[in-house]
C-alpha cells in the first residue's frame, strides 16, 4: 500500500507518480490522505489500481479515467469521474453537479445524493446514485445506464437520446422528449448487470420506473418547433 | 394601345429578390434556413484598412533578400512544450463529420509541409488526420463527441470551444444526412438522426469552473500541451481577460464572417460581431494584463489574403486560422464543377448547402463516392501552396513597412479607409488624424 499525503505534498505530484505506473505495476493499492478537497485528484489513470481517497474530493475527481478504482470516503465535487472511460469510482458521500459528466464507459457509484446535471452527456457510463439527483440530470444523455434509487429533479432526460433512466422515487418533471415507458426484457438485463456491478442487488429490478427517448426530437421537424 | 410612359419594374431594397425568396422558404417548410459558410452580407472587414508603407520617415527592407521572420511560438505561459509554428496561419478546427475523410488527409497534408498545425472539431479525432497532421490542436467540445483521454494525450495542443464567430452562443448542428455508420460511432449517436450539440460545456459553468477545468487538463496531460480558449467574437475584451485569468496559454478569437459547417442562417448573419471590431479589444485586454505576446492571441473569421494576415497581425495577433479559404484551396465551390452545382439548384461559389452532404467537391460530404472524388496528395498540395502565398503576401507587406518579423507589424503602420473601420480598429482616418469612436473600455 502507498500512501500520499496531499497536506505534505501537492496534486501534481500525486497525478504524476500515478501517470508514470506501467499498466503491469505491483504498486496496486494507494491511499491519499488529506484530500482537503482539492481539485483533479487521480485524473487520467490508465492503470489497474486501487486508490482509497480518505476525505473530500474538490473538482474533477477521477475524471476521465481509465482501468482504475477509485473510492472517495467523502463527498465530491463538481464533475467527478467527468469522461470516464472504464475502470469505477465509488463517493461514499454526496456529489456535486454534472457528476459522471460525459462518460464513455465504467461504472459510478454515489451512495449519497447527487446535484444538478448528473449523468449530462453521458455516453457509455453506468452511473448509479443511492440518495436522489438533481435538476437537469441526464441533459443530452446519449449511452449507457443511470440508476437512481431516491427522487430525480426537474426536466430529467431533457433532449435525451439513447441512455437508459432508471428511478426507485419520484421524478419532480421530465425534460422535453423524454418519455416513461414499460421495461423490456433487455432494460431489465441492463438494470440487473448494473446493479450486480456495483454490488446492489439487494433492490428488485422492479421497484424502478423507466424512461427513455421518445424520439420525437431525432428530425427536425416543424411540428416539433415548440420543443426545440 | 396605351401609350402612357410606365416606370420599370422596382424591386424594394428593403424586400429584396432574396429576401422575398427566404419568406416564401419559410412558409412552405416552417422551418428556419440552416446553411454553411460564414455571414455573408457585406461587412467592414480587413479592405476598409490600408498599410501605409514605408518612404522617407519609415525605412523599408528589400523584397527579396533582407530576412523577414514569420514563426509562432505557442503556448509559452504554462506549458512544457509549446508549438512552434513555422508561418503565422493556422488551419481552424473542422469536424470530421462536417468534414469528409479525404478532406482531412489535405488539411493536414496541406499544413504539415508549411510546418503549421491543423486542428480537430466536433466529432473528435480520427487517426487519418494524427497521422497527416505533424501538428494537431485537439479539440475540447460542449459536445464531447469521441472525447478520450488517449486523443488527448496524443495532441500537441488542446483547445477548449467556448464558441464559434459564426455562431457566438450556439451548439452545433450535423444532420441526418452526414452521420454516417462511422460518424455515427464516433460520436455515440444513431445513424441518420439531426444531431444538435450542445452549446454549454457539461461540466463547467463560468470562469472561476473554467480555471478548474484548465487545471483538470493540464493536470491529466501533464501539463505539457499548450491549452487555447477559442470564443466567438460578442464581448471579446472580457472574453479575452477571462480566458487569460481561467489560465489559457492562447486565445483564438473568431468573427462573424467565420464558417461553420451547418447553422441556422439567422444566427450566422445577425449574432456577434465582425472580426475588425474585435481584435484592438482582446489586445487591450492581453495588454492591460501584460500578457501581450505571452498569451498568444489567434484570429480568424473572414481571412483570404496575405493582406488580411497582415492587417490581423499589424492589429496585435499573433496568428490567423483559416477555414473556409482553406475548403476552397482544397477544391471547394470550384466553376469546373458547375454542371453538378447545377443540378443542386446553386452555383460554383454560393453553394453553401454543406449540411445536406452532397459537395459535389468532395469536401464537406459523408458520401463515400463524392469523397473519393477529394484526391488528397493533390488538394493538400494546393493547400500548401495557398499558404505559402498567405505567407510570402505578408512578409511583402512587412517587408514594405520596414518590418523583420511580420510580428513587429503595429497598428501605426495602418489607416482605415472608412470612418466605420476606423471606429471599430481604432485607427485614423487615412488623411487624418481622426480615430473616431469613444473611449474603449
Ligand atoms: C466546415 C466547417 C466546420 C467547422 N467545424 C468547427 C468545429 O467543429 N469546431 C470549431 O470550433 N469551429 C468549427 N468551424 C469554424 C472554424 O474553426 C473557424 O472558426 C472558421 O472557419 C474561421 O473562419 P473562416 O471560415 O472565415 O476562415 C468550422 C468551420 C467550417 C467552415
Amino acid at each position: 500500500m502507498r500512501e500520499f499525503d496531499l497536506a505534505a505534498e501537492p496534486v501534481r505530484a500525486l497525478n504524476a507518480a500515478l501517470h508514470a505506473l506501467p499498466p503491469d505495476t505491483n504498486e496496486t493499492h494507494w491511499r491519499v490522505a488529506n484530500p482537503q478537497g482539492k481539485h483533479a485528484i487521480a485524473v487520467g489513470l490508465d492503470a489497474p489500481i486501487e486508490i482509497q481517497i480518505d476525505g473530500h474530493a474538490g473538482y474533477y475527481c477521477g475524471g476521465m479515467n481509465k482501468s482504475a478504482t477509485i473510492t472517495v470516503a467523502g463527498n465530491a465535487g463538481v464533475g467527478v469521474a467527468e469522461n470516464m472511460m472504464s475502470g469505477s469510482v465509488r463517493i461514499k458521500g454526496d456529489a456535486s453537479q454534472s457528476a459522471g459528466a460525459t462518460g464513455q464507459g465504467g461504472l459510478l457509484v454515489i451512495e449519497g445524493n447527487a446535484s444538478a446535471r448528473c449523468g449530462i452527456s453521458m455516453k457509455g457510463i453506468d452511473i448509479v446514485v443511492k440518495g436522489n439527483i438533481g435538476p437537469m440530470s441526464a441533459f443530452m444523455a446519449q449511452a449507457g445506464n443511470l440508476v437512481v434509487f431516491g427522487d430525480a429533479g426537474e426536466a430529467l432526460g431533457d433532449s435525451l437520446y439513447e441512455a437508459r433512466l432508471f428511478v426507485r422515487g419520484k421524478v419532480a418533471s421530465l425534460g422535453a422528449d423524454c418519455i416513461e415507458k414499460p421495461m423490456a426484457a433487455e432494460d431489465r438485463a441492463a438494470l440487473n448487470a448494473v446493479l450486480t456491478r456495483a454490488g446492489l442487488e439487494d433492490v428488485a429490478p422492479d421497484e424502478f420506473k423507466f424512461y427513455g427517448s421518445a424520439r420525437t426530437l431525432y428530425h427536425f421537424h416543424v411540428d416539433n418547433a415548440g420543443r426545440y | 394601345m396605351d401609350q402612357t410612359p410606365r416606370t420599370l419594374p422596382r424591386f424594394s431594397a428593403t424586400f429584396d429578390p432574396g429576401t422575398l425568396s427566404e419568406i416564401r422558404r419559410a412558409a412552405a417548410t416552417g422551418i428556419y434556413d440552416i446553411r454553411g459558410g460564414g455571414a455573408k452580407r457585406k461587412l467592414p472587414h480587413f479592405d476598409d484598412l490600408l498599410f501605409v508603407g514605408a518612404s522617407i520617415s519609415r525605412y523599408p527592407l528589400e523584397g527579396y533578400r533582407e530576412k523577414c521572420g514569420t514563426d509562432v511560438l505557442l503556448g509559452t505561459r504554462f506549458a512544457k512544450k509549446p508549438i512552434a509554428l513555422k508561418i503565422p496561419v493556422t488551419i481552424a478546427g473542422m469536424s470530421f463529420g462536417a468534414l469528409s475523410g479525404p478532406a482531412k488527409e489535405a488539411l493536414g497534408r496541406g499544413a504539415t509541409a508549411m510546418g503549421t498545425s491543423t486542428t480537430t472539431g466536433d466529432g473528435g479525432m480520427t487517426a487519418e488526420e494524427r497521422g497527416h497532421s505533424n501538428l494537431l490542436v485537439y479539440q475540447v467540445l460542449p459536445s464531447r463527441y469521441g472525447m478520450n483521454p488517449d486523443d488527448l494525450r496524443k495532441a500537441d495542443a488542446i483547445e477548449i470551444v467556448i464558441g464559434q464567430g459564426a455562431k457566438p452562443g450556439g451548439g452545433g448542428m450535423l444532420l441526418g444526412q452526414k452521420i454516417s455508420p462511422r460518424v455515427a460511432a464516433m460520436r455515440t449517436l444513431p445513424e441518420g438522426i439531426d444531431q444538435r450539440s450542445a452549446c454549454r460545456h457539461p461540466d463547467w459553468t463560468g470562469p472561476d469552473d473554467l480555471e478548474i477545468k484548465i487545471e483538470e487538463l493540464r493536470e491529466i496531460t501533464d501539463w505539457e500541451k499548450p491549452i487555447y480558449v477559442k470564443v466567438g467574437a460578442s464581448r471579446p475584451y472580457y472574453d479575452t481577460a477571462l480566458a487569460v485569468k481561467s489560465g489559457a496559454d492562447v486565445v483564438v478569437l473568431d468573427g462573424m464572417q467565420g464558417g461553420t459547417a451547418a447553422t441556422q442562417d439567422v444566427f450566422i448573419e445577425h449574432v456577434g460581431l465582425p472580426i475588425l471590431s474585435a481584435i484592438r479589444p482582446a489586445v487591450k485586454a492581453l495588454q492591460e494584463l501584460g500578457l501581450h505576446r505571452k498569451v498568444q492571441l489567434i484570429v480568424s473569421g473572414g481571412i483570404r489574403s496575405g493582406a488580411d494576415v497582415a492587417k490581423a497581425l499589424a492589429l496585435g495577433a499573433d496568428a490567423v486560422a483559416i477555414g473556409t479559404a482553406a475548403l476552397v484551396a482544397l477544391g471547394g465551390n470550384d466553376p469546373a464543377l458547375e454542371d453538378d452545382y447545377a443540378k443542386l439548384g446553386t452555383t460554383a461559389g454560393a453553394y453553401d448547402d454543406w449540411h445536406e452532404g452532397r459537395d459535389p467537391a468532395g469536401i464537406t460530404t459523408q458520401d463515400p463516392l463524392l469523397a473519393a472524388r477529394l484526391d488528397p496528395v493533390a488538394a493538400g498540395r494546393r493547400l500548401a501552396n495557398y499558404l505559402s502565398v498567405l505567407t510570402l503576401e505578408a512578409q511583402t507587406i512587412a517587408r514594405a513597412c520596414g518590418k523583420s518579423h511580420v510580428h513587429n507589424l503595429e497598428p501605426e503602420d495602418l489607416v482605415a479607409l472608412t470612418v466605420e473601420a476606423a471606429a471599430m480598429a481604432g485607427l485614423p482616418l487615412a488623411g487624418t488624424d481622426w480615430i473616431p469612436g469613444g473611449a474603449r473600455y
